[in-house]
């Protein structure tokens, strides 16, 4: 029987975190030599590298600790019957 | 990109960079990827309607949230707190976290013990088919109009924002909502709206931090807001004792009996948009948690919805005012709060994600209506009304094609609302008061087993004809909001409370008198659906703190602080 592994939904959450987190950063570090012309209220606090770079340590975290392969979790290709395996990754 | 660019006009609220833009396209794709993915995981009917019922206490909890953080839940509040002032927060705390820890310690285990598929499977168990008919049409009816306003809103809000033109936004939006969702079912619904609730608090998070720094902190935040516009903004209870002492023209019985029990009470536990993901839960523990989760959870939205409200009226250089006098002055309104925070302290990058937060949960909501609309259509009223016997092949496909119908209906009352701006009036004040009848009903029926199947057909029959007729008396002699609303001060917030406190108790009252008036059910027939007569599983062997009840009492420790210090 083949199978395949299932993906959690924090693997999910964890890649978005890293993706948006990684462009916010890069946003923000992009901006301390070229500052804009109106900045926001407060640009002084440089939030987009701090917001930015937790999002994407978070994201790192959750990418990896829940990554299908690491984690393991394997179902069979053909439906469950109901009331079978059906508690892992959720 | 050049599409992109098509429909992004020159004069809008804010300006997207092409980071923002990467933003807002990544997280597309990703809820698309997710109802990809999930499709194969969606093979029978107890996969596509009840997500295989396999959701930890955590996923069911969050996605319960989610569903209800939707559509006008993020702008209309922060809106309505800076026309308001914390008054808003009720909603939160009162109108919310009583209502979801009773759902958690005492319905949960009816529902779930019950095996049913939705609320109304729960009506036809313990009051018979007609009961199930008369609420799973209305059911089906208020969701997906509500659903269409909501689509209808999200698209203005885009265009006012960002400018986009309102068809591309509509479709779009109910496109990728259709898609994901007839792929994947409820799973794929509950799984995005996880990462959606993600995606808000991530989005949303900063305006209030970066906020209570620019205002100098709340004690600061107070006397800017008592100079800009009432010290009474800042006070959840001490100016609800006269309807003419508060922006909001309500009184404290209002707050409490109206919002705080018949339509909270109602909302939360017995309307399926948000009782359905509850019943996702892999066991009755995780099922009773999974409301407790939520209520804690929703006692911090106020943070990032109530406070930008708040800030707003310290920190912004401009005056905002109602939609007609907005548009007449060329002005901002009071819709337009959280964008105009957003634009004020996010630059590139955290712009993308905040509009992605906002687009986040219109489209969860969207989805909660969609994804409930759908079983209710299937089990409800397909099935039991015009086709039994099929196979669960047959109705797994009839809740995708439903799926697709929904949310084109939807769309299509997107452009009526368009058309008539009325109707969205209309159908909230409707949706909102045809619940409070709904929840005498369920109540009763789970806790007071002489409720027999004709009390409670009648008793939610002539409530919720009781709501329409103090709805249209109003419409028709405005005076009788004296009446209805008990003050010739209340405005249409009181009249709402007090028109869904009326219904429920004509709905109690016809139920208990028909009730006394006919046979009573024999208790056989009330097993596992009624309490006294419901074996429920004991929690002795559980340690206390893994026990839903232990993080109820936590949690209502904290609601009963929070109210005591913004009192």
């Amino acid at each position: 029987m083949l199978s395949r592994t299932r993906i959690s939904i924090w693997f999910f959450i964890g890649l978005s975190l890293l993706v948006n987190g990684g462009l916010i950063l890069a946003a923000g570090l992009y901006e301390l030599p070229n500052p804009p012309q109106h900045p926001v209220i407060l640009f002084n606090l440089h939030a987009s590298i701090w917001w930015g770079g937790l999002l994407f340590l978070l994201g790192i975290f959750y990418s990896y600790h829940f990554t299908p392969t690491r984690t393991g979790d394997k179902q069979p290709s053909k439906p469950l019957a109901p009331g079978g395996d059906t508690h892992a990754q959720c | 990109m050049r599409a992109i660019t098509a429909v992004y006009a020159a004069t809008t609220l804010v300006h997207l960079s092409p980071v923002d833009i990467a933003i807002v396209v990544f997280y597309f794709a990703l809820v698309l990827a997710i109802g990809l993915y999930l499709k194969g995981r969606t093979q029978t009917g107890e996969d596509f309607f009840l997500a295989g019922r396999e959701m930890s206490a955590w996923i069911a909890g969050l996605s319960f949230l989610s569903a209800n953080l939707g559509s006008l839940e993020l702008m209309g509040w922060a809106a309505a707190a800076y026309q308001y002032g914390i008054l808003a927060t009720h909603w939160y705390w009162i109108g919310a976290i009583p209502a979801m820890l009773f759902l958690g310690l005492v319905m949960m285990p009816f529902y779930y013990i019950s095996k049913t598929h939705s609320v109304p499977g729960y009506l036809k168990l313990r009051f018979g088919e007609p009961s199930r008919a008369l609420a799973a049409i209305s059911f089906a009816f208020m969701t997906v109009l509500m659903s269409g306003i909501n689509m209808y809103s999200m698209a203005l809000v885009m265009k006012v924002v960002l400018g986009w033109n309102i068809n591309f936004s509509i479709w779009v939006s109910s496109l990728t909502v259709a898609v994901y969702v007839a792929l994947g079912g409820l799973r794929s619904a509950i799984f995005n709206e996880v990462l959606q609730f993600v995606l808000i608090w991530a989005g949303a998070l900063l305006i209030p931090i970066l906020g209570l720094i620019d205002a100098g902190g709340w004690t600061a935040l107070q006397v800017r807001i008592a100079h800009n516009a009432s010290a009474e903004f800042t006070h959840l209870w001490s100016t609800l004792g006269s309807f003419s002492n508060n922006p909001m023209g309500i009184h404290w019985t209002g707050i409490v009996f109206g919002l705080g029990w018949v339509i909270s009470f109602g909302y939360w536990t017995t309307d399926f948009l948000v009782v359905q993901r509850v019943l996702a839960a892999k066991d009755l523990r995780a099922a009773k948690m999974a409301p407790i989760i939520g209520a804690a959870f929703k006692m911090m939205v106020p943070f990032i919805v109530i406070l930008p409200g708040l800030l707003a009226l310290a920190v912004l250089p401009v005056k905002l005012t109602g939609e007609t006098a907005a548009l007449a002055s060329g002005g901002h309104s009071y819709n337009e709060v959280l964008p105009l925070m957003l634009a004020r302290y996010c630059g590139p990058g955290l712009l993308g994600l905040g509009i992605t937060a906002l687009m986040a949960g219109f489209m969860s909501g969207m989805a909660g209506n969609v994804s409930a609309f759908t079983t209710v259509w299937t089990y409800d009223i397909y099935r039991a009304l015009i086709r039994r016997n099929a196979n669960d092949k047959h109705y797994v496909d009839m809740g995708r094609w439903c799926t697709v119908l929904g949310v084109l209906i939807s769309v299509g009352t997107a452009y009526l609302v368009m058309q008539f701006a009325s109707i969205m009036d209309y159908v909230q004040a409707l949706f909102a008061t045809f619940i409070a009848p709904l929840f005498g009903t369920v109540l009763l029926g789970m806790l007071w087993k002489r409720t027999t199947s004709a009390g409670g057909f009648w008793g939610l029959l002539v409530g919720t004809l009781s709501s329409i007729a103090m709805w249209g008396w109003v419409k028709m002699d405005p005076s009788a909001l004296r009446y209805v609303a008990l003050s010739p001060h209340a405005r249409f917030m009181a009249e709402d409370m007090y028109r869904a406190l009326w219904s429920w108790m004509v709905c109690v009252v016809v139920t208990v008198i028909v009730s006394y008036s006919t046979k009573p059910p024999a208790v056989a027939e009330l097993t596992g659906l009624v309490y006294g007569v419901t074996p429920l599983p004991s929690e002795a062997h559980v340690a206390i703190y893994k026990r839903p009840a232990f993080w109820a009492v936590v949690i209502a420790l904290v609601f009963v602080a929070l109210n005591v210090i913004f009192w």
